[in-house]
């Protein structure tokens, strides 16, 4: 790791003072928080701060049910908040999605903002033998195209960054129209999460919208039919301990033998967590048929590049779009 | 008089050092006033450092010493091979001078007081490279034939073999299969990372190593230094996995030892999971053609088996890839080619089951689609091509199983409900596949010594240099001392694993127990018969008492001359169920039993736990394993644990079941074994593919079988 | 007999890392932009800490970037914590923290303060073995042992957090454990036994 000051501010506002003396990502001061993917960044010099302030014991890490919906705050772990009674019952995909993702430790250690704000798992991101990565060196070029690309996105791409949103939990979330509680020295802001995160353009070092400082605190997600009736599906290599080669959250609200409304996001094919609307508009309504469905996740496609090797990204998506929505309806 | 201890299945003897976290690995054996060590390595695959600057990073905190080919010794790396070593070529040489042959070559090393501190100043090195043309695109380069060619049993031959006439055969065939199976890069990526730390005494060197061959390290460093083997300590007690890749010995092992030198101090050097992907070798790349011949009704005619594989541009890699195609089955036309591909790459080598993993593969998914052509059941297609003896050695079998491995795994798996067509075995929409394949590994023996010491209170103390990376040779070794002592396994204390006892081959090939076995028996022997004779009488205990000192004696165990009358091989058969989702791709293997027929089983408890371990190893090698090298460049993008993906307990099949076949085989060592962690993991690659066929009717022959393949 | 002319700069050695300037310098030149930003950067401090290691509490020196796994390895020699990886992908580092599973690769020491740390060394009591522990040995679920403390460790708390019910909730809840020599199925089943014990003595 390149050297570091460790601040352990003593509250919230402490760190946020802290971190917003620095610029955007890649800042000379970051954030620690659970430390599962940080820890990896410095480890691997694929970030290198000189100021790292703990929000370890700041954060909220309460989980709240309520006929408005749920409230997950930022220091939550992942393990609570899978094994959290409302969230099985009344949101499932996000149960779902939390306990696809990592390992049963990391669930102990990473937090609710943490997994939002992982980075990629772009290997040559977090490879620093390779010179070319515009998010990690801007203008240094993109060496995932024209490399191997089987783990990269297909939607959402630029000609500087196809890096894959590894997040599965913001999958879920983003289907569910979550929004993040954001804090800086400047107050308080909340944006929906489709927002949080941009696409790369051609500044793919800036990943969100989060001003210099600025942390999430809590994550809202609205109290919604379809999310009783929901499913994660996660296609990998091996069976569990892996981040996704394409995953898809489902959402449905059954009006009889038809779906009266369908919630649909992607990951391991975006650059961002991403929610397919047009698939959604087309499920309204329809049955649950297997030619309809199909009709309908063959939307998803819409806009979609491959770069070779992950090609097959683009049909695999839309069956476990299929798959997704077959499921979260028989639940 | 104590009982049979060989044969047991008794618990192993260090057990309770491993689940208590006091058995001590190569990094936990920590010096006073130790320093650390880290590698810089280049980032080009060719060329030459056209500058190395190295002040920043000397200037870092807690930095003793930066070590560049500017200021490192000249070494004097006297010619040496092991053997482990490849036969033709020279090593890598280190910090020597500015050429660049690979990918992650060490060009430069730091030693810093602290962990942290050395990793951080080895990024402060900046080093600029001339960079040129490399070769690292393996579907690119040109193959050309060999110097020589391994054999399965260590010694050479031509790199092109043939009996009768294959072309003609081949041209004449009733029916023909004539496909190409390629094998990925893998890396053997034991749990364990490679770690080496280094003491200095004068010219007196220790080294604290992860190695499968202490003596080995011995002689290479010794050569490496020009200082005498016996000048250099190498103590390897416990070794958390290997696999192969601690069979040679490695540049790092050297840097170590300069490291400590420069510093003056004992240095640490603990590669990342990272540098793994870059210096400890692998199983290399290979593409290869299997043409076969038969006749309508099920007879093999001709077999043409046309392999090649990556090797480094600086020593020549070959394993023994054809070997099984030249025996396994009776064919009267057989040919086989053995080519390599040179690359900018570092050297690969030996991983589990070496050659006959790939190899196996190739020939016994090529069987499987003769079966289908032929629309005859596969156990029977191999039943029918059963040779009377090893038709290229001209040798007969020393004992052969096969015939009971295909009857016991069948049965005991449910061979005869398979419905043969494919996609005809369903359970709710998940399409169902049962696959087969056969398994060989040879029977290696190499000369070994081992010594043994009987004390007066009635205990033992055996010992021989031989290394236990997890198969129990701690134990096993203790099982075989304690029948030929005739004493209970409590009063024999057996030590491995430390350069200064008596030497041994490395632990590699399956060939421990044959030939460490046999030494550590016939040194209990012949300590027992001393005692017994010096102290007048027919009790050990009561001999011992008499003469009231220790009683030792050393022996060596050599093969004769049964390799030259017999061909001696273990044989197995391996059966698998897979469910591949058709919709998602996805393949996760239900059930795998495997019949081994591999001479004596000295402890079926760990015999068993090698042969689940193989089977482990197989569905990472079919479903998953994959060391992406970027063509580009020669790097490993994915040279982790996170994108190179190995089986995790969920990958288990809820159904592993092992059946060994009674074997009596009094040619092959004296103690009847056969050897099993490397034939635990043959077959099991075909066997899963055949029966993603089977559930699928797509025949894959490229590994690994990911969702994409079968969309 | 070679010779040893290596310039030694042991003037550095054993001084501590104040008051040094670092350059954040890479092998890549396109990180100098980055670089530049950190030319004035302070050097980091060692920290005062104390880690309360199976119920001991150790005072250390620690570089702030030790992690908890290194400072347990190479600062108080508990090597019983294994390191396969020091990226939270292979398992093999896991201990308790405060009764929990975590991965100590991917925990910074400092930051492990005030907790309470249980490693394989913890989890016997004298010479008698925690039932996994005697598990393990009894159903031979392991061959090199080097991932064996993790797996015993975390099978420990997938026993607690009632994660046990059956082999394949134990292989889903074991899957951040890698054992490269294979010996899952024998985990699974030394854990079922162990997972009995537990619950016939009213524990878990």
């Amino acid at each position: 790791m390149h050297p570091f000051i460790l601040e352990r501010p003593r509250d919230l506002e402490a760190a946020l003072a802290l971190r917003a003396q620095a610029g955007r990502n890649d800042a000379p001061v970051e954030y620690i928080a659970g430390g599962t993917d940080m820890v990896q960044l410095l480890q691997e010099y694929a970030r290198r701060p000189e100021r790292l302030v703990s929000l370890a014991g700041l954060l909220d890490n309460r989980i709240e049910v309520g006929p408005q919906g749920l409230r997950l705050g930022g220091g939550a772990t992942m393990a609570e908040v899978a094994a959290h009674p409302g969230v099985i019952e009344q949101f499932p995909v996000i149960s779902e999605a939390l306990l696809e993702s990592a390992s049963p430790q990391v669930r102990n250690q990473a937090t609710m903002g943490g997994n939002l704000l992982q980075r990629t798992r772009c290997p040559y991101f977090r490879d620093v033998g390779y010179e070319a990565c515009n998010k990690r060196a801007p203008g240094s070029g993109c060496a995932a195209i024209g490399g191997e690309n089987r783990w990269h996105a297909v939607l959402g791409t630029s000609d500087n960054c196809i890096a894959a949103h590894p997040s599965d939990l913001a999958v879920a979330l983003v289907a569910l129209d979550a929004e993040v509680e954001i804090r800086g020295v400047g107050g308080q802001r909340t944006v929906p999460l489709a927002d949080l995160h941009r696409l790369p353009g051609d500044t793919p070092h800036f990943e969100t919208i989060l001003e210099p400082g600025e942390v999430i605190t809590a994550i809202t997600v609205p109290a919604n039919p379809a999310a009783r009736r929901s499913h994660y599906l996660k296609v990998r290599d091996r069976a569990s301990f892996e981040f996704a080669v394409v995953s898809a959250a489902g959402a449905i609200e059954m009006d009889g033998s038809r779906i009266r409304q369908a919630r649909v996001a992607l990951g391991g094919v975006g650059t961002k967590p991403w929610r397919v609307p047009q698939v959604e508009a087309a499920l309204a309504g329809a049955s649950l048929d297997s030619t309809a469905l199909q009709q309908a996740a063959a939307l998803a496609a819409e806009g979609a590049q491959g770069r070779g090797h992950n090609d097959f990204k683009i049909e695999l998506m839309q069956r476990a779009i299929v798959r997704a929505v077959e499921t979260a309806a028989r639940a | 008089m104590t009982t049979a201890i060989i044969g047991k299945p008794l618990s192993r003897v260090d057990g309770r050092q491993k689940v208590t976290g006091q058995a001590t690995y190569a990094a936990e054996f920590d010096q006073p006033n130790q320093a650390y060590a880290a590698v810089v390595r280049s980032t080009v695959a060719a060329g030459r450092i056209a500058s190395i600057e190295t002040a920043e990073s000397e200037q870092a905190p807690g930095i003793i010493a930066v070590l560049t080919h500017h200021n490192a010794p000249k070494l004097a790396y006297a010619p040496h091979k092991g053997f482990t070593d490849p036969v033709v070529g020279e090593r890598l040489h280190v910090l020597q001078d500015d050429r660049v042959n690979h990918q992650g070559q060490p060009v430069a090393l730091v030693v810093a007081d602290t962990l942290e501190q050395a990793g951080h100043a080895a990024t402060l090195v900046r080093v600029t490279y001339a960079p040129e043309t490399g070769t690292t695109d393996v579907t690119r380069v040109e193959p050309v034939l060999p110097t020589q060619q391994k054999t399965d049993q260590g010694s050479t031959q031509p790199p092109e073999t043939r009996r009768g006439d294959h072309e003609k055969a081949l041209a004449g065939a009733e029916v023909n299969v004539d496909e190409t199976y390629v094998i990925p890069r893998e890396n053997h990526n034991p749990i364990e990372m490679h770690a080496t730390i280094a003491a200095w005494e004068g010219d007196h060197l220790t080294l604290w190593d992860k190695s499968q061959w202490v003596h080995g390290v011995a002689d290479e460093i010794g050569a490496v230094f020009g200082i005498p083997a016996e000048n250099i300590h190498v103590v390897s007690p416990f070794v958390g996995g290997a696999f192969g890749s601690a069979l040679r010995t490695w540049p790092h092992v050297t840097l170590a030892a300069l490291g400590a030198r420069a510093a003056g101090r004992p240095v640490k050097l603990m590669l990342s999971r990272r540098e793994m992907y870059y210096g400890v070798g692998y199983r290399p790349h290979t593409v290869q053609r299997v043409a076969l011949g038969a006749s309508r009704d099920g007879r093999l005619t001709a077999i043409l088996h046309d392999g090649y594989e990556e090797t480094s541009n600086y020593e020549e890699f070959s394993e023994a890839l054809l070997s099984a195609s030249q025996f396994l089955h009776s064919c009267p036309n057989v040919f086989t080619r053995h080519r390599i591909a040179p690359m900018n790459v570092h050297t690969p080598t030996y991983m589990r089951a070496p050659g006959e993993a790939s190899g196996v593969f190739a020939l016994e998914a090529a069987m499987d689609e003769l079966a289908v052509a032929l629309n005859i059941d596969p156990v029977e297609l191999r039943l029918r091509n059963e040779p009377e003896q090893d038709e290229f050695k001209n040798l007969p079998f020393s004992s052969r199983s096969t015939r009971e491995c295909y009857r016991l795994a069948a049965g005991r798996f449910g061979w005869d409900r398979r419905s043969p067509e494919p996609r005809s075995m369903r359970d709710g929409r998940l399409l169902i596949g049962w696959g087969m394949a056969t398994a060989t590994y040879p029977m290696n023996f190499a000369p070994a010594s081992a010594m043994a010491r009987l004390l007066p209170d009635g205990t033992a103390e055996v010992a021989s240099a031989a290394s236990d990376m997890g198969p129990g040779t701690w134990t096993s070794m203790t099982q075989v001392a304690a029948e030929a002592l005739g004493l209970p396994i409590e009063q024999v204390k057996f030590s491995l694993g430390d350069s200064r006892l008596p030497k041994t081959p490395p632990h590699g090939g399956s060939m421990t127990m044959a030939s460490v076995g046999s030494a550590v028996q016939a040194a209990c022997r012949k300590a027992r018969e001393d005692a017994l004779a010096r102290g007048g009488a027919n009790d050990l205990a009561a001999a011992m008492r008499r003469i009231g000192q220790a009683v030792e004696a050393t022996a060596d165990s050599a093969p004769g001359d049964a390799s030259k009358r017999f061909s001696m091989h273990s044989f197995g058969a391996v059966f698998t169920e897979v469910a591949v989702d058709p919709d998602l791709g996805e393949t996760r293997v239900r059930r795998i039993v495997g019949a081994y027929g591999a001479g004596r089983i000295v402890n079926p408890k760990t015999a068993r736990s090698q042969c689940v371990g193989g089977m482990i190893g197989g569905i990472g090698m079919a479903l998953m394993e994959h060391s992406i090298v970027d063509a580009r460049n020669g790097r490993v993008p994915n040279a982790n644990f996170a994108e190179y993906a190995v089986p995790v307990h969920a990958d288990a099949p809820p159904v592993m079941d092992v059946i060994f076949a009674e074997e009596h085989d009094p040619h092959v060592n004296p103690l009847g074994v056969k050897g099993l962690g490397e034939i635990a993991m043959v077959g099991v690659a075909p066997a899963i593919t055949n029966a993603i066929f089977h559930a699928t009717g797509k025949r894959i022959r490229e590994l690994p079988v990911t969702p994409d393949k079968l969309l | 007999m070679t010779s040893y002319d290596v310039t030694r700069r042991e003037l550095l050695a054993g001084t501590a890392v104040a008051g040094v300037a670092l350059a954040g310098v890479n092998l890549m030149p396109e990180f100098t932009s980055l670089a530049a930003a950190q030319d004035a950067a302070p050097a980091a401090a060692p920290l005062d800490i104390v880690l309360r290691v199976n119920g001991t509490e150790q005072r250390l020196t620690l570089d702030p970037r030790t992690t908890l796994l290194d400072a347990l390895r190479e600062h108080l020699h508990l090597t019983g914590s294994k390191k396969g990886c020091g990226l939270g992908q292979c398992g093999a580092c896991t201990v308790l923290m405060d009764g929990k599973r975590v991965k100590s690769c991917l925990s910074l020491a400092a930051l492990a303060e005030g907790r309470e740390i249980t490693t394989i060394e913890g989890l016997a009591q004298s010479e008698e073995l925690h039932p996994l522990q005697a598990a393990f040995i009894e159903r031979d679920a392991f061959q090199c042992g080097y991932c064996t403390p993790g797996q015993i460790m975390a099978g420990v708390a997938c026993i607690a957090e009632g994660h046990a019910g059956s082999p394949q909730e134990i292989r889903q809840w074991m899957s951040g454990n890698l054992c490269r020599c294979g010996a899952y199925d024998h985990i699974v089943a030394a854990i079922q036994d162990a997972a009995a014990v537990s619950s016939s003595v009213g524990g878990g």
